[in-house]
Order: structure tokens, then C-alpha cells, then sequence
């Protein structure tokens, strides 16, 4: 095809304007983040979540993530007053498309919990990776290489909390990232913006005029699996004893 | 969601560790034991069992060439393997896999075998013809010279690297072992005992798998077994049974007495979904009754044929039970969740990539590689015309 002049006239103001909505939808580049200046953490609390699955159908769509594996779920705990270590928990589709109702007359007591990536400062499945293709990045958050994975599943062993899989297509491990493509650019996480209670918020804990300071003082917060020492950075208020 | 009891974590659904997982401590295990049996000749001079030594060393060998295929055939970025070698992450155990492995292979292993063969390696380059001669040339890495001085030479050099073979040997199964008891998120693995129960159901089963291709071999080349050696490796091979059983014993006792915060959901993974595999195969029909039988052997004088027969079935059953106990290890492992709340089913795929046929096909290559090295290294002398006759 013979390209003229005039069609070149044309072609390059519309790939110009197509250009701008591009960067439109495109937050500002951060050359000024400085890893070393942040400690990313989660806080989720408990009382606030409704389980509507907003936080799961947009990481979803954020991230890509491949349908039956989850960045993060939303679990339902449904504790009877006869049986407190014996929860019933469903998930179902990861609580995408919300619950089931419950049943009048029911006793005890229903609560969700949204899970993810606890972005541990210890983490095993960082210890475990032979090639150092996972790691925890200067700023807290637990990342992958995806062009250094081996695709071994041994961190997917190692995590205590079941927030790591073997993306099918890509054949290499993968978890929530803390949206690192949206944190370093300023923006808060996909599942915080699209929660309706604030039930999730983005924590940096390097940061003091963080609110997480003031709620950390006036809460009492904890974090999943607690035995399991791993510095784990997602922490929940109004955890019930039940949760695993 | 099919396949799933009660509730497991969306992740935990799919099993990532397969049948092929199963395997790779399965041969690494049949590499130590073999190897541990050899040892018995050269470094603790247990003559009895000199018959077997030079064919536990090529079996192996053997293995040990197929032991990482599995590993390959698993991970998502075969290609990418080689970065284990140059950027090894030094605060996992896996990292160290390439490194124990080719430490085994080079250091220990092919290193004995050349030192043990070398005379006959010269020997046949010089006698050969052919590409044969042009094998056994390379493989004499050009050393010529077999004077009773050098042979000597060889002989000290091949008893101190058996003697570091034993603890490498107990390197590389005991660190497979570290591999799934150091993962602390999963209860079923996480235990110190381990890398011990792993290093000895080794022994047992390489010992075992050792005795039934002697056993074998030599009725396919119409040779006498020689029973008092397969009597002494049954002896070994009873009481590493013992203590491999007391230690596994050892950790249930201990984990039914704990019974700490994951027991129940294991207990009722052992009652159900490994009922048939852990309860009937390795420990019933694997364990108790090769051990009742190999304890008989030793305190009846039961004729030669009928210990050659209770041998070749408790080595048979013992093979099928240390395989048992690491489909118990590797996929029990992931059936429950580790919210202990739910479990997931496996199905063996029987074409994939990770299938059965795979897997099976794993197991034969073996064979077919210690074949192989039958042919070029032959373990035996060549049987004169009157022994061939005799037959068993």
C-alpha cells in the first residue's frame, strides 16, 4: 500500500487524539517513588464487610486473574454456638457474585472475610523459591518475577493461607500484588476503591500520617494464623478466634 | 464444586504436585539405598553381599540419571532450570538440589563406578573393535596404566570416596526429605523426622529393589543365587525395615497423642481418603506383613526356595509400600486444606504432560539405562561353560 501525504495528514492527528485517551486512562508515571520510603500493608475490617464480591470482581478485572484462582476471596463463616472451632465457610466462586441468603432462625453467628496476599515480612514462600523468583520488595510488598519463576509450586506449598496458584496459561506462580502497578503511582489498590464500606484500606506503615497509626492504637487488630510467624502484613479487626 | 469436601481455600482446589512429585523421592531413594547396599561391601566389608555390589552401584546410577526428569517434566519453565545452578536462592532447601545432585553424580557415584570398572574399561578399549573400542576409549579418560600399583592406588581412592558416599547418600534423600519437612504451613509434612523416615525407607527400598534385579538377572542368565547373599540383604534389609517402621510409628504415635489443632482433619483424611494407600498398602500389606514374613525368615529354617520365594514377595511388597508412603507424603499432603476445614480429590491424568503413563514411563527408563550400562560394564564375570550349565 502506497502511503501519501495526505494520508498521512490524516492518519497522524487520529493516531494522536487515539494516543491521548490512551494516557488518559493511564495514571501519572511516579519517578520519584522511592521504595525505601513505604511499608505497604492491608488493613480489613471485619465488622464492614458486607460481602458483595466488589473486591473480587475488580481485582479480576485489574489483574487479569484466570477464572477457579483468586488474588482474593471473600469467605462466609458461619460459627454455631455449639460448635466454635468448627466453622462452616463458604466461598463460593471466591465470593464473587456475593452469598446465598441465610436461613431464618439460624443460630449463631455469619461474618465475612475477605482474604489475600498477606504481604508477610517473613514469608515462607519467599524462603522457599530456589531462584529468588519471589521476594519482598524494599517497600513490604511480596512480589514474583514472572519472566524467573520456574513454575515449581514450592511457595504455593509453603504458603500457610492459600493466596498463591500456578496461573494456567502463564504457567509460572501467582498472588495478589498490592496493585504495585496502581500503589507506586499513588492510586490505592483495585479491591480498596471498589469496596462500598471501606472495609479494605491501604496501609503504609512507614508513612505517620497514615490513619492505620490511630486505628492500630485503638483497635485490636490481628493477623491470620498468628503461630505461624510469618510478619504477616494484612491485618484484621474484629477477627474472630474461628478464622484459619 | 466437584471433588471437594467441606471447604478448601479457592487455591487449594487443584493439586500442583503430581504423580511425577511422587516419584522423585521414590528414585532418589532407590539411588540411596543401592548405593548404601554397595557400601556394605567396600567400606564395612561385608563380604556376603559382594555379588550384589558392582550391579548396586549401576542400578544406582540408573536412577539417579532419571531422577531429575520427573522434576523437568513438572515444572511450568523447564527452561529456566538452570538458573537453580547460577542464581540459586540460598535460603531455600530446593535451591539445593543441583548442587547435592550433580555432587552425588560426578563426586561419588560415576567417579566409584570409573575407579572400580577402570581396569576392565582398559582392558576392553584395547580388545574391542569399533565404536565399542571408541567408548571404552573415552571412557578411560586416557588413563592407561593398570599396574598392580595403580589398581592399588584405585582400590584406596574407591574405599574413601564410598565412605563419602554414605554420608552423601544420606545428603541427598535425608535434604528431599528437608524439602517437605521444613514447610511449616503444612502440618501433614512439617516434622523433623522426616529426613530420617525418608533416609531409611530409602535403604530399605533400594536395598530391596537391588536384591529382586540380582535375584532376576540371575535366573535370566541361568546363573546359581548365591543364597547367602541374598540371605545377608535380607537380614539388612529387616532390621533398616525396623527402624524405618519404629520411626514411622514413632511420628503417628506422636501426632495421635498431640493431637494438636490439624489432627482431627488429618485423621479423617487417613480414615477416608488415604484409607487404601496409607492403612491397607504401606503399612498392612507393605509393612507388617514383610516384616512378620522377613522376621519368620530369620528365625525358621524355612528350605531355599522358600526363602528365595518369601524374599522376592517381601522385596516386592516393600517397593510397592515405600512407594505408598511417598504418594501418602506427596499427595496426602495436599488433599486437605490448610484451613483443616475441607479436602480435594486427585485424579491421575492418564496422557498429560504429568499422567500416569509418564510416570510410568519414568519408571521403566531406568531399567532401560541400567541395561544399557549391563551391556557396556557388565557386573559379572563372564560365566564359564559348566556354570552356565548348572542353572537354579
Amino acid at each position: 500500500m502506497n502511503i501519501s501525504r495526505r494520508h498521512i495528514l490524516v492518519l497522524l492527528p487520529a493516531a494522536a487524539v487515539a494516543w491521548k485517551h490512551v494516557l488518559a486512562g493511564t495514571p501519572e508515571d511516579s519517578p520519584n517513588y522511592k521504595m525505601s520510603d513505604h511499608w505497604w500493608g492491608m488493613l480489613i475490617d471485619i465488622p464492614k464487610c458486607i460481602g458483595c464480591g466488589n473486591c473480587v470482581r475488580a481485582c479480576q478485572t485489574e489483574n487479569d486473574v484466570p477464572d477457579g484462582n483468586f488474588r482474593t476471596w471473600v469467605e462466609r463463616y458461619h460459627v454455631s454456638d455449639y460448635h466454635l472451632e468448627n466453622p462452616e465457610v463458604i466461598s463460593p466462586d471466591g465470593g464473587k457474585e456475593g452469598f446465598p441468603a441465610v436461613k431464618v432462625g439460624d443460630e449463631g453467628k455469619y461474618f465475612f472475610v475477605p482474604k489475600m496476599c498477606n504481604h508477610c515480612s517473613d514469608s515462607p514462600c519467599t524462603q522457599v523459591c530456589p531462584v529468588g523468583a519471589t521476594f519482598v520488595a524494599p517497600d513490604g510488598v511480596v512480589l514474583i518475577d514472572p519472566k524467573y519463576c520456574l513454575g515449581c509450586a514450592y511457595c504455593v506449598q509453603a504458603c500457610p493461607y492459600g493466596c498463591r496458584y500456578i496461573h494456567p496459561t502463564k504457567k509460572v506462580a501467582d498472588k495478589c500484588t498490592l496493585c504495585y502497578h496502581r500503589i507506586t503511582k499513588g492510586l490505592t489498590t483495585a479491591c480498596c476503591e471498589a469496596c462500598p464500606t471501606g472495609a479494605r484500606q491501604l496501609a503504609d506503615l512507614k508513612n505517620p500520617k497514615d490513619p492505620i497509626h490511630e486505628f492500630l492504637k485503638t483497635h485490636a487488630v490481628q493477623v491470620l494464623k498468628p503461630q505461624m510467624a510469618t510478619g504477616a502484613k494484612a491485618f484484621y479487626n474484629g477477627l474472630d478466634g474461628s478464622v484459619r | 464444586m466437584s471433588g471437594v469436601e467441606g471447604y478448601m481455600y479457592p487455591n487449594e482446589v487443584t493439586l500442583y504436585w503430581s504423580v511425577l512429585i511422587v516419584l522423585y523421592p521414590y528414585i532418589t531413594g532407590l539411588v540411596a539405598g543401592a548405593f548404601i547396599l554397595a557400601s556394605l561391601v567396600r567400606v564395612f566389608r561385608v563380604q556376603a553381599v559382594a555379588p550384589t555390589y558392582r550391579l548396586a552401584l549401576l542400578t544406582a546410577l540408573s536412577f539417579l540419571l532419571v531422577a531429575p526428569l520427573p522434576l523437568q517434566f513438572h515444572l511450568g519453565h523447564p527452561e529456566r532450570s538452570p538458573e537453580m545452578y547460577f542464581t540459586p536462592h540460598a535460603t531455600s532447601a530446593m535451591a539445593m538440589f543441583g548442587y547435592v545432585y550433580l555432587w552425588y553424580l560426578m563426586a561419588v557415584l560415576v567417579f566409584e563406578i570409573w575407579l572400580d570398572y577402570r581396569r576392565e574399561i582398559v582392558v576392553r578399549s584395547q580388545q574391542t573393535k569399533g565404536l565399542l573400542r571408541l567408548i571404552y576409549k573415552v571412557m578411560t579418560l586416557g588413563s592407561n596404566n593398570i599396574s598392580e600399583r595403580s589398581l592399588h592406588i584405585d582400590e584406596r581412592v574407591g574405599w574413601v570416596v564410598t565412605l563419602i558416599g554414605i554420608p552423601s547418600a544420606f545428603l541427598l534423600h535425608g535434604y528431599v526429605g528437608f524439602i517437605f519437612g521444613s514447610i511449616k504451613a503444612n502440618p501433614w509434612w512439617s516434622s523433623p523426622l522426616m529426613p530420617v523416615v525418608f533416609i531409611f525407607s530409602a535403604m530399605v527400598s533400594g536395598i530391596a529393589g537391588v536384591m529382586l534385579l540380582y535375584m532376576a538377572m540371575t535366573k535370566l542368565r541361568k546363573q546359581t543365587i548365591d543364597i547367602k547373599c541374598v540371605d545377608t540383604i535380607a537380614m539388612y534389609m529387616f532390621y533398616i525395615f525396623i527402624i524405618d517402621f519404629s520411626l514411622e510409628m514413632l511420628d503417628l504415635v506422636h501426632r495421635i497423642y498431640e493431637a494438636d489443632e490439624s489432627f482431627r482433619s488429618l485423621d479423617f483424611m487417613v480414615h477416608s481418603k488415604l484409607f487404601f494407600s496409607q492403612i491397607v498398602l504401606q503399612i498392612c500389606l507393605g509393612t507388617l506383613l514383610p516384616l512378620v514374613l522377613l522376621f519368620l525368615a530369620q528365625v525358621v529354617k524355612f528350605s531355599e526356595i522358600v526363602r528365595k520365594r518369601i524374599y522376592v514377595f517381601c522385596g516386592s511388597m516393600i517397593l510397592i509400600s515405600v512407594f505408598a508412603m511417598r504418594w501418602n507424603v506427596v499427595i496426602g499432603g495436599q488433599l486437605f486444606s490448610k484451613s483443616f476445614l475441607g479436602y480435594t480429590t486427585y485424579k491421575v491424568d492418564l496422557v498429560t504432560k504429568e499422567g500416569l503413563l509418564v510416570a510410568i514411563g519414568f519408571l521403566i527408563l531406568p531399567l532401560l539405562f541400567l541395561w544399557a550400562l549391563l551391556k557396556l560394564l557388565p557386573p559379572w564375570p563372564e560365566p564359564s561353560s559348566h556354570q552356565a550349565a548348572s542353572g537354579d
